[in-house]
C-alpha cells in the first residue's frame, strides 16, 4: 500500500489526492459544505425568517407590519374563524390519509405478494407515472371529471342513479352546488392525488414481511383475518406511518385543490396564501404555516419512534 | 419465496388492486380524450364529437403559451443542473463515512418536500423581502433547486451505497489520484443514478406550481400560466393541449429515469 502511495503520479491532483487520502474527514467535510450552505442558508435561514415574522404583528390602522416582538398574531389563530380553517383542514388531512391508506392496501399488497417479473415492473411504473406525472394536469382532469356536465353526472344518468348524485350533493357540509365546488370533491381529488405517495412505502414494508411468519401464523391455526390482525397489519403498519406523513403533510399545505375543486370556505394553505399577498398580513400568514409545521414535527417525531424512516 | 410463486391470488384482493389502480389512470386517460372534443365553452362528456384542430390552434394561435413555455424550460434546466452538482456532493459526502450529526444532516436534506411546498415558498418569499432580493429568473430557480436537490440526493445515495469499495481500492493502489479514480471508476458506476435524478429533477421542477407562485413575482411558468386558465378560462380545449403537453414533457424523463434504474433500485424520491 505504502508503495503505491508512493509511486502516484505527482502533480496537483496527485497533491491533493495525498491529502484526502490521509485526512478523509477533509474530503467529506469539503463535499458536505457547499450542499449543506444551500440548504441552510437558503431553506433554513428562510424559515428562520418566517418563523421570526410571525412575531411581528400587523398595524390595523396603517396596515404596516410593526417590527416588534408580540404573541398577538398567535392569539389571532384561535379566534374562531382561524380556529375553523385549522380543524377543517386538519379534519380533511385526516380522512384523505385514512382513505388512501385504506385504497392503497390491496394495491400494495398485491404488487408485493403475488406480482412477480412483469406484472411486478407494471404495477411499479403504474404507481410511478401518476405520481411524477404533472400535478396540475391532474387536478385538471378532476375538474373535468366532477363538473356539473362531466363524467361522473353522465354516469349518473346512464345507470338511473341521478337522485343519488343529487341526494349526495344535497347533504349539509360535503355537498354543494356540483361535486366541483364540495368539500366531497375536494376530498376525492385530495386521495386521488397523494394516493401513491401512500402505495409506495407501505409495498416496500410489505416486501419485508417474511413469508415464513404468515405461513407459520397459518399453520399454528390463525385463519386468514387473524393473520391480517396480528401478523401482516402491525408489520405493515410502519409503511403506512411513512406514507401518511406524504399524504397528512401535503393536505395540510395545499392551496391549489381547495381553490380549484372546492368551495369558498377557506383551508390553511388557502389562508397562508391570501393573508400574504392580497390582505398583505405576513404576519399572520407566517403564524399560520407555524401550525402545519408543528404538527409535522410532532409527526415525524412519532413517525420516527414507530420506525417508519426505515422504509422512506 | 419458492412458495410464494404458485399460490392462488384471493379474487377479493385482485379485484381492489386493481380498481385502485384503474382509479389512478382513468383520469390521465380522460385528459387526452378532452384534447380532441369539439366542445369549447364546458367539459360535456361524452364530447359532441372528436377534432384535432385544438392542437393547431395551440401552435399557431395562442402566442401566450410560448414565453412561460421557456421560463419553465430554462428555469428546469438551471435547476437541474445545481440540484445534481450539489446533490451529488451531498450524497457523496453521507454515504462514504459516518459521523455525528449525520442523520440530521440527512434529514435536512429531505425536509423540502416533507414539509408542505407552501411553507417553502413563503419562507422564500419572505426572505426574498427581507434581502430586498427583486423577483427574477434566478428567485425561481433558488426554490426550485431546493426541492430538486432531494431528488438528485436520494438517487445518488441508493447508487453509492451499492459502489464497490474494492475497486476505488484498486484504483488508488494501481496509481490512479482522487480525481482519476472519480472520473475513471466513480462516475461510470452513478452516472445511469445521477442520469434519472437529474431527469426527475426536471420533470419535477417543470411541473412545480405551489413554490413557484411564491417566488415569480409577475412572471409566469407553463404552470403558473395552467393555473390561471384553470381559475379564468379562456379556450378550454387549447388548455386540454397544453395539459398532454406538459403530461408528456413530465411524463417522458420519468420513463427515462425508471429505465436508467430499474435494476434492484427504486427510482428515488418517492415524493415531491
Amino acid at each position: 500500500m505504502t508503495a503505491a502511495v508512493a509511486e502516484r503520479q505527482r502533480g496537483i491532483g496527485g497533491a491533493i489526492s495525498d491529502i484526502f487520502f490521509a485526512r478523509p474527514q477533509l474530503l467529506t467535510f469539503l463535499l458536505l459544505t457547499p450542499p449543506l450552505l444551500w440548504i441552510g442558508v437558503v431553506y433554513i435561514g428562510s424559515l428562520f425568517a418566517l418563523l421570526l415574522q410571525s412575531f411581528y404583528s400587523l398595524d390595523d390602522f396603517s396596515g404596516l407590519v410593526v417590527h416588534e416582538f408580540t404573541l398577538a398574531t398567535y392569539e389571532q389563530l384561535f379566534e374562531a374563524s382561524n380556529a375553523q380553517i385549522i380543524l377543517r383542514t386538519v379534519l380533511m388531512a385526516t380522512l384523505v390519509t385514512i382513505t388512501s391508506a385504506i385504497i392503497a392496501f390491496p394495491i400494495a399488497y398485491y404488487a408485493a405478494r403475488y406480482a412477480r417479473g412483469w406484472t411486478k415492473a407494471l404495477f411499479y411504473l403504474a404507481v410511478m407515472m401518476p405520481l411524477w406525472s404533472s400535478y396540475l394536469v391532474k387536478v385538471y382532469a378532476w375538474k373535468l371529471i366532477l363538473a356539473k356536465e362531466g363524467i361522473i353526472t353522465w354516469f349518473a344518468n346512464v345507470l338511473h342513479l341521478r337522485w343519488l348524485l343529487d341526494g349526495i350533493l344535497e347533504l349539509p357540509v360535503v355537498g354543494g352546488p356540483s361535486l366541483s365546488f364540495s368539500y366531497l370533491g375536494t376530498f376525492l381529488v385530495f386521495v386521488y392525488i397523494w394516493l401513491p405517495y401512500m402505495i409506495l412505502p407501505t409495498q416496500a414494508a410489505l416486501e419485508r414481511v417474511p413469508v415464513n411468519f404468515i405461513e407459520a401464523s397459518a399453520d399454528l391455526g390463525a385463519d386468514p383475518r387473524q393473520t391480517f390482525r396480528t401478523v401482516i397489519f402491525p408489520l405493515a403498519l410502519p409503511g403506512i406511518v411513512a406514507g401518511s406523513i406524504f399524504t397528512f403533510s401535503l393536505t395540510l399545505g395545499d392551496y391549489i385543490i381547495p381553490q380549484i375543486v372546492g368551495n369558498s370556505r377557506l383551508m390553511i394553505g388557502q389562508a397562508v396564501y391570501t393573508l400574504q399577498g392580497t390582505a398583505g398580513n405576513i404576519p399572520l400568514a407566517a403564524a399560520f404555516t407555524v401550525v402545519p409545521m408543528l404538527i409535522m414535527a410532532v409527526y415525524l417525531w412519532m413517525a420516527k419512534r414507530m420506525g417508519a424512516f426505515d422504509v422512506l | 419465496m419458492s412458495s410464494n410463486a404458485n399460490r392462488t391470488t384471493p379474487l377479493g384482493l385482485r379485484i381492489a388492486a386493481i380498481a385502485g389502480l384503474l382509479f389512478l389512470h382513468l383520469p390521465l386517460a380522460l385528459i387526452f380524450l378532452y384534447a380532441f372534443t369539439t366542445e369549447e365553452k364546458s367539459f360535456e362528456f361524452p364530447p359532441p364529437g372528436l377534432t384535432t384542430k385544438w392542437f393547431g390552434i395551440a401552435w399557431t394561435s395562442r402566442p401566450d403559451i410560448w414565453p412561460p413555455l421557456y421560463l419553465s424550460l430554462q428555469v428546469a434546466a438551471i435547476a437541474t443542473v445545481l440540484a445534481l452538482i450539489f446533490g451529488t456532493l451531498a450524497a457523496a459526502a453521507l454515504s462514504r463515512t459516518r459521523f455525528f450529526g449525520r442523520e440530521t444532516i440527512s434529514l435536512l436534506f429531505v425536509l423540502p418536500i416533507a414539509l408542505p411546498g407552501i411553507i417553502t415558498g413563503i419562507a422564500l418569499r419572505s426572505a426574498f423581502d427581507i434581502m430586498s432580493i427583486p423577483f427574477s429568473v434566478w428567485t425561481i430557480i433558488l426554490g426550485h433547486a431546493t426541492f430538486c436537490i432531494v431528488v438528485v440526493y436520494n438517487n445518488a445515495v441508493a447508487r453509492f451505497r451499492r459502489l464497490n469499495g474494492n475497486l476505488v481500492e484498486a484504483s488508488m493502489d494501481l496509481g490512479a489520484n482522487a480525481f482519476q479514480t472519480f472520473r475513471h471508476v466513480i462516475l461510470p458506476q452513478i452516472g445511469t443514478a445521477l442520469l434519472a435524478g437529474g431527469m426527475l429533477a426536471f420533470a419535477l421542477s417543470f411541473d412545480e406550481v405551489i413554490v413557484t407562485t411564491f417566488t415569480a413575482g409577475q412572471q409566469t411558468t407553463l404552470p403558473i400560466w395552467m393555473l390561471g386558465e384553470l381559475i379564468r378560462p379562456r379556450q378550454r380545449p387549447v388548455t386540454n393541449v397544453v395539459a398532454v403537453f406538459v403530461f408528456v414533457v413530465t411524463l417522458l424523463p420519468i420513463l427515462a429515469a425508471y429505465y436508467l434504474t430499474r435494476e434492484g433500485e427504486h427510482t428515488g424520491g418517492s415524493s415531491k
